[in-house]
């Protein structure tokens, strides 16, 4: 494979698994009004725990319990899960921008727990080494690229029938209702505490499943990939694509992640080297201006939310 | 008139909803907004519930849908107490309510406005879409016939796929109506129907309210629209300051002194 398509498998696999997110936070946000400003907290909780599950046994580390990688990715998700019920129930009383900033410092503390309990998670150099899922079926890297971006482009492609076939269905309706007027569904007989607790849970669940993958195909996990820096990214993949539509969320998840690394390739490139260090600020001034000129010239993104959305009424 | 999907108490025998206010009381700090009412709505009556700015109306509704706890006394339903409970219970138990200001939800189609409403649809289980989706679909069927034909009988239909936040303040009333018609209920309670809506529409609104109380539906309506109260209530209950202070037909209660002297502020000797 030459170098350019062996970089675009490499890009569309990350792309993928964060589409995963993206649509992860879409059903919170998206339909149902949840501004979770901790999406990497979740995400880390995903990857982590995969990891600990997934990983051989060592001396001063707690877990290596060498699972098979479909059950550590499923125990991933059960914590993430876990993870998002406590804080749910924590937070949820909370509306729009204190919510944001609740789940924001949740997810920051998230980050330090990973730098820093060492014993669990291997602190600043994270767990390394960790088997990667049939590698050892294939000859070359190349190849296994290839082999883990079907995979992830088939369980992206499930989650995405699964949503769709879910919110398109009186279940969908309500997680509007909830978006649009959480008082007029309380009075039509809705349980918006309920709703909004279980859209929470199941949205975070998504994205501990991206966080798995995400481990299984780097083979390792540090603590560097769970800046609130991938937080900001998610959500303006969410608001380029178009909030309430899950194929807006695939879109702006390849979109907003096709500008950040080919900002990054040419800042590399063209960059003299003594300011290399100052040219990530770039990438995120890229984004941001893609956020504004979205906001003003298309506010409901590339692909923006159906009038209608149950399938029934057609 | 074919009474179709719509509720019809009268034809089954006897209507619902009777309506017990006892003692409420609701205190914002020193002020009592309401200060220990009580009436009741009558069974397949037409209850109207006036008084001047700040008597206590809407407190009484939200604190009677269950939006707002109160600090004192009961309200019973047929009998039984639903204080203390939740809105959503409330409403499950058969009391719908409208609010002053129209609650459509905005970005979603009249139709859909409507269609969420019945309680306890197979759908609202998001396994249930993937794993029983015949089920489903036949419930979500038997759903829109009826959100149809409640749509239609509000005067709905040509704006059954607009948002709801695009159409008219009037017709957002009629979405709210439409919505509480869905469940089925006893008891709906209107706050200011007629307000902010234009004269041919507010007849459609008095039309359909009648219509539906032929049919055994009780409402308890807050109006400040004198005509429109008059005409169609049965009885009319007048809070003033937190306080019932006249009850009765509409021609006893727009000649009580006390009730003039509550609009007017002159004192009447």
């Amino acid at each position: 494979m030459s170098g350019f398509a062996a970089y675009l498998v490499f890009f569309l696999i990350v792309a993928l698994t964060y589409s995963i997110v993206t649509m992860g936070l879409n059903l919170q946000w998206g339909y149902t009004g949840l501004f979770n400003a901790g999406v990497v907290g979740f995400f880390a909780i995903g990857a982590y725990g995969t990891a600990v599950l997934v990983g051989p046994d060592r001396a001063q580390l707690i877990g290596g319990f060498g699972l098979p990688f479909p059950v550590a990715v499923i125990g991933g998700m059960v914590l993430a899960a876990l993870a998002a019920l406590i804080v749910g129930l924590a937070t949820l009383r909370l509306r729009e921008e204190y919510l944001a900033i609740a789940t924001f410092g949740i997810a920051i503390s998230i980050q330090l727990v990973a730098l820093n309990f060492e014993a669990l998670t291997g602190g600043a150099q994270g767990l390394v080494g960790l088997p990667r899922p049939l590698f050892e079926l294939f000859g070359s890297p190349g190849a296994y690229n290839m082999f883990y971006l079907c995979f992830v482009a088939v369980i992206a492609i499930l989650v995405y029938v699964a949503l769709e076939v879910a919110v398109r269905s009186p279940w969908g309706r309500m997680l509007k209702a909830v978006r649009e007027d959480e008082t007029a569904a309380r009075s039509l007989g809705k349980n918006p505490a309920a709703i909004r607790l279980q859209v929470f849970v199941l949205g975070c669940t998504l994205m501990g499943l991206a966080g798995g993958l995400y481990v299984g195909f780097i083979g390792y996990v540090s603590p560097l990939d769970f800046l609130p820096i991938l937080t900001f990214q998610i959500w303006a993949m969410l608001i380029v694509g178009g909030s309430g539509n899950n194929l807006g969320a695939i879109v702006g998840a390849v979109g907003v992640w096709g500008l950040w690394t080919m900002s990054g390739l040419g800042i590399s490139r063209l960059l003299p080297v003594a300011y290399q260090s100052q040219g990530g600020a770039i990438q995120v001034i890229l984004i941001g201006l893609l956020i504004v000129l979205t906001l003003i010239f298309r506010p409901r993104g590339l692909i923006g939310e159906t009038e209608a959305v149950s399938r029934h009424t057609r | 008139m074919d009474a179709g999907p719509l509720p019809d108490r009268a034809a089954r025998g006897g209507a619902a909803g009777k309506l017990e206010i006892k003692n409420v009381e609701k205190r914002f700090g020193a002020n009592r907004a309401v200060d220990g009412v009580s009436f009741t709505a009558e069974a397949g009556r037409i209850t109207g519930l006036i008084g001047p700015n700040g008597a206590g109306k809407t407190t009484l509704f939200n604190a009677v849908a269950g939006e707002m706890p109160f600090d004192g006394g009961e309200v019973l339903l047929d009998g039984t107490r639903i204080d203390s409970l939740p809105p959503y219970k409330v409403f499950t138990r058969g009391l719908a309510r409208t609010f002053q200001i129209p609650r459509p939800f905005p970005r979603m189609t009249v139709l859909e406005n409507v269609m969420l409403v019945p309680p306890g649809q197979h759908g609202e289980r998001f396994w249930n879409t993937w794993l029983r989706p015949g089920l489903v679909a036949r419930q979500e069927r038997e759903i829109l016939e009826k959100a149809r034909s409640i749509i239609e009988f509000c005067g709905l239909s040509p704006v059954e796929r607009q948002l709801a936040g695009s159409i008219s303040g009037g017709q957002q009333k009629l979405v709210e109506l439409a919505r509480a018609l869905m469940a089925d209920p006893k008891i709906v309670l209107l706050d200011e129907p007629g307000a902010g809506v234009n004269p041919a529409l507010l007849d459609t609104i008095v039309d359909r309210i009648v219509e539906l109380n032929k049919r055994g539906l009780t409402f308890l309506i807050i109006e400040h629209n004198m005509d429109f109260i008059m005409s169609l209530c049965d009885e009319i209950v007048v809070m003033a300051t937190g306080k019932v202070i006249a009850r009765g037909t509409p021609d006893s209660v727009i000649s009580a002194p006390q009730v003039i002297e509550a609009y007017l502020g002159g004192a009447v000797e």
